[in-house]
């Protein structure tokens, strides 16, 4: 799984990348994944369905698939 | 008599430099502030241009073959909206469908595809206040892919985050109507290509049978 971050001038990061199944990689996610919200990001991760394309908005690790391969951070919304 | 003029020269210069000296003082002060070297970023020109290109990839990576065809070839995004109700009519007909158009860095603006009717602009902003290179605005297709996957993810999140605000405010509603008729048509010749694509690869395979 890997984390990406959007980045105004940049194009997006990878700012960690581990796999699940392994408790060190999982926990390391998690903290990182915690990070990224606390300093006001959100996270989406993209799925792919039957013909069409979504992405799921997380609002913790738990939401996050166990198969999903990226996990894309982005500066939270606000009112324009 | 020399002795009262130097007395009177020596209490006029003290008076004048009790006058002058904070505004020499100041003086000095500027012109070193001029000449101090601020440390700038150093100016890429091609940083924009090459996070613009990362982030068409990641787009492209993300939606699907004709929503990044769409933006490709027409500047904007069309998203179906899902939710039973339309976004900031309450009691309006339920379940009429009524879509999104996601444009770069401006608002998010709902219509009826049946009618073409224009219901309301969304703005919403993504900034990334760290300002890495001086900006907090993200490159034009990742604003695009944030908006995405924030309408697909959460519509209801999103629509409320946003400002809500009637058609024309910041978007020309004469420019979405051009943009509408540009869809229409785009995705006609899109219909009409796919319809021609197995005719013609079954002519293709018809004439490559020997005897036929």
């Amino acid at each position: 799984m890997k984390f990406l971050r959007m980045k105004p001038g940049h194009g997006e990061v990878l700012i960690a990348e581990g796999d699940v199944e392994v408790r060190d990689d999982e926990e390391r996610l998690v903290q990182e994944f915690r990070r990224q919200l606390d300093a006001g990001m959100w996270a989406a991760v993209p799925l792919d369905g039957q013909g069409r394309r979504t992405a799921q908005l997380a609002r913790s690790f738990a939401d996050v698939p166990r198969d999903a391969e990226r996990v894309i951070f982005f500066p939270r919304a606000a009112g324009g | 008599m020399l002795l009262a003029l130097a007395t009177t020269v020596l209490v006029a210069v003290a008076l004048l430099w009790e006058t002058m000296a904070p505004r020499l003082a100041e003086g000095w002060e500027r012109h070193r502030a001029r000449r101090k070297l601020v440390a700038l970023p150093d100016y890429d020109p091609g940083r924009e241009r090459r996070a613009e290109a990362r982030a068409r990839q990641l787009l492209k990576s993300c939606v699907n073959e004709a929503e990044w065809a769409m933006y490709r070839d027409l500047g904007f995004v069309r998203v179906w909206g899902t939710q039973s109700e339309r976004p900031g009519e309450h009691g309006a007909a339920v379940g009429t469908p009524y879509a999104y158009l996601i444009y770069p860095h401006k608002p998010i603006l709902a219509y009826l595809p049946q009618t073409g009717r224009l219901l309301n602009e969304y703005c919403v902003v993504f900034p990334d206040e760290t300002r890495p290179y001086g900006s907090a605005r993200l490159p034009d297709s990742d604003d695009v892919l944030a908006k995405w996957m924030a309408l697909t993810g959460d519509e209801r999140r999103l629509i409320e985050t946003a400002n809500l605000h009637m058609p024309g405010r910041q978007l020309d509603p004469r420019q979405i109507r051009r943009d509408l008729w540009r869809l229409r048509q785009w995705e006609r010749e899109r219909a009409r290509v796919a319809a021609a694509a197995p005719a013609a690869e079954g002519s293709t395979r018809g004439g490559s049978v020997p005897g036929r």
